[in-house]
């Protein structure tokens, strides 16, 4: 099997666009084959990660808009769509495409257009990808995070402000993140006091709503070199990825993402690595909640004591693990398809040196992306190629 | 929820399989591959709040607030299977002999560990505001309200 290389990458600004998703696809998408020094029409494969544009737009077949658009044509093109986690299954498709021999050179476009929809329809939108039996009920996936969090604050003796200071934290770094929806700080206070969503979790343990796109071209290792010098590309080292229960309330720990355990091993064993070796992880933290039981199932902290980690600075970004540098979904923004390729665009820039006011002293970097609350799952880790 | 063909009551139905698992809802097979062997009605179980929430951004044609539970059953000695849960919404208590005690439908006084029983409801949220096609699935089912 193919070792697989990122040689280049791109993101557009996230937050409220005027684009619809066909152009914010192809923003970033040409921005990424101009990192990587290639045309359209070198692609042999061309992936698109969306979950919902036919929903939120009405504008399907957007891999085949895309590959006209950038002249790509005759590229094999697909869409792939695993809900909030469509990033990440595109970046596990893309290096598949090129381990198994099939492509020589594959561009993955992530995107999504979502602020034109009503914050109802939006979480509408996103909630039909429940079971029927919850669906009826009028869950949302932040009434899973308020059911989660209440579980965990309970039964591993965490307190409230724990979940807080992720927020804070996230904030803090995307202030330093030219493509992040919000680039401003926030105190605990302003966490602790905004308005409630889904007891206990409250307006800023949740990520936004939002528009963006980000994008990853991807070769064989063994000819990474003509593209971009070493040092200046990253290793796919390992990718795993899982799928949990589809109705949340069957999984025996309602606090343990499965999948996130699943997905991590395998990608753990494929890099001959284990958790203390990552230098720097990105996580699915749409609520601050995730960001905790995602810390703990990758095996970076024990059960329950991921929030610990956070009070005592451990995943601040001058920390011993550092988590989500680019502010996360949480201050990033969540354009859904693309979120796991923007996760894997900020380690690619991390163990590559690239990421300015952000970076950390990174080598070997991890992406953990999750769909719907924990139902599908790819963990990806890179490593510098210096 | 399906009709109970011989009371024309109502079913809270979870489905049991070949290897005494339960589950609800019921799925073509069990966690382990068993076939399915029967069904159990939970309406006629109590359970226990494992966790709950209370959603103030609910979407179309549901009811906001909405208080939500993931709930643990009581499925007696005789069951040695995994747990059985469900997720619902949850019923405000009603007054007691005296009028007293209710809850508001806003302000549901619950907690981890209350005890609930099933109480039916003919329609949990309003088919068709929302994106799911109506016909495509049920709108009926079973709220949960604490008991003393």
């Amino acid at each position: 099997m193919e070792r697989v290389a990122v040689i280049g990458a791109s993101m557009t600004r996230f937050g409220q666009r005027d684009a619809w998703v066909r152009e914010l696809l192809a923003e970033a998408g040409a921005a990424a084959l101009d990192d990587a020094g290639v045309d359209g029409d070198d692609l042999d494969h061309l992936y698109v990660s969306n979950m919902a544009s036919g929903e939120f737009e009405g504008q399907t077949g957007v891999p085949n808009a895309l590959a006209h658009d950038l002249a790509a044509t005759p590229a094999y093109t697909a869409r792939i769509d695993q809900t909030s986690s469509s990033g990440g299954a595109g970046v596990y498709a893309a290096w598949q495409s090129v381990a198994s021999g099939a492509s020589d050179l594959t561009m993955l476009v992530g995107g999504e257009k979502m602020t034109h929809r009503t914050t109802s329809e939006a979480t509408d939108v996103i909630a039909s990808l429940t079971h029927p039996v919850e669906y009826k009920h009028g869950v949302t996936l932040p009434s899973f995070a308020g059911l989660t969090a209440r579980l965990y604050l309970d039964e591993y003796d965490a307190p409230r402000e724990s979940l807080g200071k992720v927020a804070v934290k996230n904030h803090k770094n995307g202030v330093d993140n030219p493509h992040a929806q919000f680039r401003k700080e926030v105190d605990l206070d302003t966490v602790l006091d905004s308005p409630v969503v889904a007891d206990p979790l409250r307006l800023y343990d949740f990520c936004p709503i939002t528009d963006g796109s980000a994008a990853l071209v991807f070769c064989p290792e063994s000819v990474a070199e003509e593209y971009a010098p070493e040092g200046e590309y990253a290793v796919i080292s390992g990718i795993g990825g899982a799928t949990d229960t589809h109705v949340v309330h069957e999984r025996a720990d309602p606090t343990t993402m499965g999948g996130v355990v699943d997905s991590s091993e395998v990608a753990y064993e494929m890099a001959d690595i284990g958790p203390d070796d990552v230098d720097v992880a990105e996580l699915h933290d749409m609520f601050t909640i995730l960001e905790f039981l995602q810390s703990e199932d990758l095996g970076f902290f024990e059960k329950g004591e991921g929030w610990k980690a956070v009070e005592e600075g451990v995943t601040d970004r001058d920390g011993g693990l550092p988590i989500n540098t680019s502010g996360g979904l949480k201050s990033k923004g969540h354009p859904l398809g693309a979120s796991g390729v923007a996760q894997v665009y900020e380690i690619y820039q991390q163990v590559t040196g690239n990421a300015g006011p952000r970076q950390v002293e990174a080598d070997t970097g991890l992406a953990c992306n999750v769909g719907g609350f924990g139902n599908c799952v790819t963990t990806a880790i890179l490593e510098g190629s210096q | 929820m399906s009709e109970n063909t011989q009371t024309d009551e109502p079913t809270f139905e979870a489905a049991e399989y070949a290897d005494g698992t339960v589950t609800y809802p019921p799925h073509t097979v069990s966690p382990n591959g068993a076939e399915r062997v029967g069904t159990v009605d939970l309406a006629e179980y109590e359970a226990r709040v494992v966790t709950w929430t209370t959603s103030t951004a609910t979407p179309p044609g549901v009811r906001e607030p909405n208080t939500l539970a993931i709930v643990e059953f009581d499925m007696g000695d005789g069951y040695d299977g995994p747990v059985v849960r469900a997720l619902g919404q949850v019923e405000p208590r009603e007054a007691n002999a005296d009028g007293e005690g209710a809850d508001d439908a806003g302000d549901v006084d619950v907690d981890i560990g209350d005890r609930v029983e099933p109480v039916y409801a003919d329609e949990l949220r309003e088919p068709g505001a929302g994106i799911r096609e109506p016909e495509s699935q049920e709108w009926d089912g079973f709220r949960f309200r604490p008991v003393e």
